[in-house]
């Protein structure tokens, strides 16, 4: 006999709580197939030059002017807010120095990301999120054509590959704007500038920036073509998945950073435990991860 | 006579999006070279139903089997390859707003074939003259287009490969009624010219007593008993007209009946 039982109160602090969580593993997991499906797709068939073409296009080109635009201001930004400090220590001098190497390590890759995240990742989340709701994704499927190979590689490819170019631009127009600002309005000597900078930024400073914007690169598209794939009907859901996908690749941004930052800090004092100074460090680069976590 | 053999099939299959069931149990068989025309009101599940029977969604429960095979047994390319042996034309058109007339109608063509690009040229001015348009709209975006020429460039584009299952979703929606009249007759034209098997969901009656040879009729599971088959007719166009069942009498008639009521109570 089929007993009847009453419907259970779903709405309390601890099922919220098992709903949150529900959730977010969902997500995560989701994310993660998607990503191993982009790998898969990346790895095994390459995308058609007039598919990719127009992405790298979108991707590098026009982010060219916000990049370059961004990167002097921040420079010049920098070398404003830092002169007064260094000029009381009668250091202004090596302003070169601190604003290069800010630039080169974390606010060029950061910058160039965040730019990205705004100008592409959005439009992404955007073109695709309406693609989802007019079935235009689904119209691939139907015509035989992969939607993750067609729309997705690409933008992938082109986030990878163009953002550590758009990090050297914004690199090197923060440092032309700071310069431009320490030696024409700040009245310091243009050699002292140079000979610091170069002075205090090495390979390694370059190579880091460079590194970690590649993964920041890869975060963007990911979030942006995820949201974009799960995009809800209508115009609230297109204008929800690019408000989401900036948002989220934002805080990816932030939190890469620090884990890769904290990563790189680690394995340089590994490659060149000569230069750890008198400060106590980590020579492992796991130890220091797992400290920082 | 030989026994007309099954081509698609829904066997006990369900679908569910999150909390909300859209299909219970269904089972639905197409036979090769037939007609069918799926009614039934917005939201029971018509257009689910197609997307599962050509594998762009996987049925929740049951299975969806294409040539006696289920979908979810073939690998991705296995799936690929049989996808282009279907044309689908979608509600909204579905055209891609990046690429123009040209290139939606050459997109399958480029993509499945290796077709070199004099013939893939013909082919697209074929199909084009085909749902009656001028060539010289092959340039314009689909932005550009009216809500009868992106059904009919829609329409282009699903032939394009010569398919053997056409699905139309909706295909005189939004129309006037003479250009639905227009696709009614494309659609009358396409089977006449090639062994096409036809899918068609829709709400245009006029389509049905034109195009069909066989008529389902699908019900909303929220007004359904647990026990009782979601499909509620099954038919020729004929029958569906003279049916004595009220959901269906006022479905192919357009009365609101009993409905009205239902409504302003909810």
């Amino acid at each position: 006999m089929a007993s009847v039982t009453n419907p259970v109160d779903r709405t309390g602090p601890i099922h919220f709580l098992g709903k949150l969580t529900l959730a977010s593993v969902e997500v995560v997991g989701d994310v993660t197939i998607f990503f191993t499906n982009i790998l898969f797709w990346a790895t095994t068939r390459l995308p058609r030059r007039r598919v990719l073409l127009p992405s790298l296009y979108q991707t590098g080109v026009l982010s060219l002017p916000v990049v370059i635009v961004t990167g002097g201001f921040i420079g010049m930004v920098l070398a404003v807010q830092t002169y007064d400090q260094f000029r009381l220590m009668h250091m202004e001098t090596k302003l070169g120095a601190i604003i290069n190497i800010s630039l080169v390590k974390e606010l060029g890759p950061v910058l160039a990301a965040t730019m990205l995240a705004g100008r592409v990742g959005s439009a992404i989340a955007a073109e695709l999120g309406t693609m989802r709701v007019t079935e235009q994704i689904d119209a691939l499927s139907a015509m035989g054509a992969n939607p993750v190979n067609y729309l997705v590689v690409p933008r992938f490819l082109a986030c990878f590959t163009l953002i550590p170019l758009l990090t050297i631009v914004a690199d090197a127009t923060g440092i032309l704007g700071g310069w431009f600002l320490s030696s024409y309005v700040l009245g310091i000597n243009s050699h002292h500038y140079w000979h610091h900078a170069i002075e205090y930024v090495g390979p390694y400073d370059l190579f880091c920036g460079m590194f970690k914007s590649t993964f920041f690169g890869a975060a963007i598209a990911v979030v942006a073509c995820h949201r974009g794939f799960n995009c809800t009907a209508g115009a609230e859901g297109v204008g929800r998945a690019a408000t989401e996908a900036f948002v989220f690749s934002f805080v990816l941004i932030l939190a890469l950073d620090f884990a890769l930052g904290a990563f790189l800090q680690g394995l340089y004092y590994a490659l060149w435990p000569s230069y750890g100074g008198g400060v106590v460090l980590h020579t492992d680069p796991v130890t220091v991860l797992t400290q920082f976590a | 006579m030989t026994p007309a053999t099954t081509i698609l099939e829904l066997r006990n299959a369900s679908k569910r999006f999150g909390d909300q069931q859209v299909l219970r149990d269904v089972n639905l068989t197409v036979s090769r070279g037939e007609t069918l025309v799926v009614i039934g009101e917005s939201g029971c599940g018509k257009s689910v139903t197609m997307k599962l029977l050509i594998g762009l969604l996987k049925p929740t429960s049951g299975l969806a089997l294409f040539e006696d095979r289920p979908l979810t047994d073939r690998s991705e390319r296995e799936l690929s390859q049989d996808r282009q042996r279907f044309g689908y034309l979608f509600q909204g058109a579905a055209l891609f707003d990046s690429l123009n007339v040209y290139e939606n109608i050459a997109f399958p063509l480029r993509q499945n074939t290796v077709l070199p690009e004099e013939k893939i040229q013909a082919i697209v001015e074929e199909r084009i003259l085909e749902v009656g348009l001028p060539t010289s709209v092959c340039r314009k975006k689909p932005a550009q287009l009216s809500g009868g020429m992106k059904k009919r460039v829609g329409l282009a584009r699903a032939l394009a490969l010569v398919p053997e299952i056409m699905m139309y979703d909706e295909p005189t929606t939004g129309l006037d009624p003479i250009m639905s009249d227009v696709i009614n007759n494309l659609i009358l034209q396409t089977r006449r010219r090639r062994p096409v098997t036809s899918i068609v969901v829709t709400h245009d009656m006029t389509t049905v007593r034109k195009v069909a040879d066989r008529v389902v009729m699908f019900f909303p599971l929220p007004r359904l008993d647990p026990d009782e088959p979601q499909i509620i007719f099954e038919g020729t166009a004929e029958e569906a007209f003279a049916s004595e069942d009220p959901r269906v009498s006022q479905f192919v008639h357009g009365e609101a009946g009993e409905r009205m009521r239902e409504l302003s109570v909810a």
